[in-house]
C-alpha cells in the first residue's frame, strides 16, 4: 500500500471514527541533534507505531519536506532514498544555528452523494472548487494540515521562527536544549494564535524494550503552554492534534496535527 | 616550553615583580592510562562556574587541534556539560585556553589571578569543573566546590573513577 493510500484510508477512518487514534505514527529521526561544526546529518523517516524503529512503511517525501536554518536559509535534502521500511535523506547544514526539518502535508478530503453513490475526492485546498460540486448533496469537506518535525543545532541554538500555519510549537525551551531532569516548556499555536486546551502526548522512544507505552498526557493551558520534566535521556516523540472549523472552505471541518522528535540529553 | 619551566619562570617572575600580590591558581589533572589497543587521548575541559551555572572562567580545553580542516572540533560536543555551558557559544581555537590533547599522567596547569583566562573572581562560592571524554571510552565530570579566594597553600582534592584520576586545586603563593 502506498503511503498516499495509507493516509487516505487513515483519513477516511478519521472521518468515520472521528478519531485518528488508529492512524500510524509518522516520524523523523536525525542522526544527531547537536553538532560542534557545520556538516551533514542524516535523517530517517518512517511510518511506524514502534518509535523509533522502522517496522511499517517508509515516508513518502516529494515536495513536502522543508529544511529551514538560521535567518530563514533553506537547505535542500540530499541522497534521498525510499526503502521498504524507511526513507533516508541527508541535510548538509552550512552554518551555525538551529535548523527545522519539517514534513508538511496539507490536503482536503471531500465526500458527497451523486444519486445513491457516494463520491470521494482528495487533493489540494486550491483544487477543491474545480473537482467538487459546491452544491452537492451531503457534501462533507475535511481539511487537514499536519507537521512532522525535528530540530538540529550546529553550535549555539538560534531562534526558531514559527510558520503561523496549522498546529505548531513555539519553543519556550529550545528543542535542542533539553536535558534529563529539567523542565521544558512549549507553546502550541494554531495559525499563530495560542492553542488552549489541546491534548499533547509525550513518549520516549524504544517502546520495543518495555511493556508499557509510558505516554505522558498533558493539556495546554490558557496560553497554549505545556511543561514537562524529562524523566530520562533519549529520543522522544511529542504529538498533538486539534479539530476546528477555521478553514476558508465552506462547511468544512479541519484537523491540524503536529508531531516532533526531540532528543533529551543526559546531564 | 615544558610546563615545569614555564611554572618556574612564572614563579620567578612573580617573586621578582610582585613578591606579595602574585598568586597562581594551579590545577593538577591526572589522566589515567588505559591498556587498550584503540586508546585515544581524551578531550578535556576545565572551567570555573558559579552556583547558578554561569561561567566565571573557561580555563582549558584540550582537543585534537592538529586535524586537517579543524575536524577535531567535531567531538567538542562530547564534553557535553562544557559544550552546553561554554563551548557552543565559542569559536575555537582560543589563545591561552585551547591546546592539544595530552598523554596519560599528571598535568599541572596554572593561571595568574588578574590575567586571562582566569581574570579576577569576586569573593564567593564557585565550582571548578574538569570534564573528560574519550573516543572508544567514556565521559567523566569532576566537580570541585571552592570558596574564593582560596587559602594560600591549602589544596582541594577530588578523585575521578573512570576517565579522570586525581584532581588537585590550590592557590600557590
Amino acid at each position: 500500500m502506498k503511503l498516499s493510500r495509507t493516509i487516505l484510508l487513515a483519513s477516511i477512518a478519521a472521518v468515520t471514527l472521528t478519531s485518528a487514534a488508529h492512524a500510524h505514527d509518522v516520524w523523523l529521526l536525525p542522526s544527531s541533534t547537536v553538532l560542534s561544526r557545520s556538516g551533514p546529518v542524516t535523517v530517517d523517516g518512517a511510518v511506524s507505531n514502534d518509535a523509533f524503529h522502522f517496522t511499517y512503511r517508509p515516508l513518502r517525501i516529494q515536495d513536502n519536506l522543508f529544511i529551514t536554518g538560521p535567518q530563514g536559509i533553506s537547505v535542500e535534502p540530499e541522497n534521498m532514498m525510499q526503502g521498504h521500511l524507511r526513507t533516508v535523506f541527508d541535510a548538509n547544514l552550512p552554518e551555525a544555528g538551529s535548523y527545522r526539518i519539517a514534513l508538511v502535508n496539507a490536503s482536503v478530503m471531500a465526500s458527497w452523494k451523486e444519486g445513491e453513490e457516494t463520491r470521494r475526492w482528495r487533493g489540494r485546498h486550491e483544487d477543491l472548487a474545480t473537482n467538487v460540486p459546491a452544491d452537492a448533496p451531503e457534501l462533507s469537506v475535511r481539511e487537514s494540515i499536519s507537521r512532522i518535525e525535528t530540530f538540529v543545532t550546529v553550535g549555539s541554538p538560534s531562534e526558531i521562527a514559527p510558520t503561523g500555519q496549522g498546529l505548531e510549537v513555539h519553543p519556550v525551551t529550545h528543542p535542542n536544549d533539553l536535558y534529563e531532569g529539567e523542565e521544558a516548556t512549549f507553546a502550541f499555536t494554531i495559525d499563530g494564535k495560542p492553542a488552549a486546551g489541546v491534548e499533547v502526548s509525550i513518549m520516549a522512544g524504544g517502546t520495543r524494550y518495555r511493556d508499557q507505552l509510558e505516554k505522558a498526557a498533558l493539556t495546554t493551558d490558557g496560553h497554549g503552554r505545556i511543561s514537562y520534566t524529562w524523566p530520562k535521556p533519549g529520543m522522544y516523540r511529542m504529538e498533538a492534534s486539534a479539530d476546528d472549523e477555521n478553514t476558508t472552505l465552506a462547511n468544512a471541518q479541519r484537523r491540524v496535527s503536529y508531531a516532533v522528535t526531540l532528543e533529551v540529553l543526559s546531564q | 616550553m615544558p610546563i615545569k619551566t614555564r611554572l618556574a619562570l612564572a614563579a620567578l617572575c612573580a617573586l621578582i615583580a610582585h613578591p606579595l600580590a602574585a598568586a597562581d591558581l594551579t590545577v593538577d589533572i591526572e589522566l589515567p592510562a588505559f591498556n587498550v589497543s584503540d586508546y585515544r587521548r581524551p578531550y578535556v575541559a576545565v572551567w570555573i562556574e558559579r552556583p547558578d551555572n554561569s561561567v566565571a572562567a573557561n580555563l582549558a580545553v584540550w582537543y585534537d587541534v592538529n586535524m586537517r580542516d579543524a575536524r577535531g572540533t567535531e567531538w567538542l560536543k562530547d564534553m557535553r556539560l562544557w559544550w552546553r555551558r561554554i563551548g557552543r557559544d565559542l569559536t575555537v581555537p582560543i589563545d591561552g585556553v585551547t591546546s592539544a590533547t595530552r598523554a596519560p599522567g599528571t598535568h599541572t596547569i596554572s593561571y595568574t589571578i588578574g590575567q586571562v583566562p582566569l581574570g579576577e573572581l569576586a569573593a564567593g562560592e564557585y565550582r571548578l569543573i574538569v570534564e573528560a571524554s574519550r573516543e572508544h571510552g567514556g565521559r567523566e565530570v569532576i566537580t570541585v566546590p571552592l570558596q574564593w579566594p582560596l587559602t594560600a597553600g591549602a589544596t582541594l582534592n577530588a578523585q575521578g573513577e573512570h576517565e579522570l584520576g586525581a584532581i588537585a586545586v590550590r592557590l600557590a603563593p
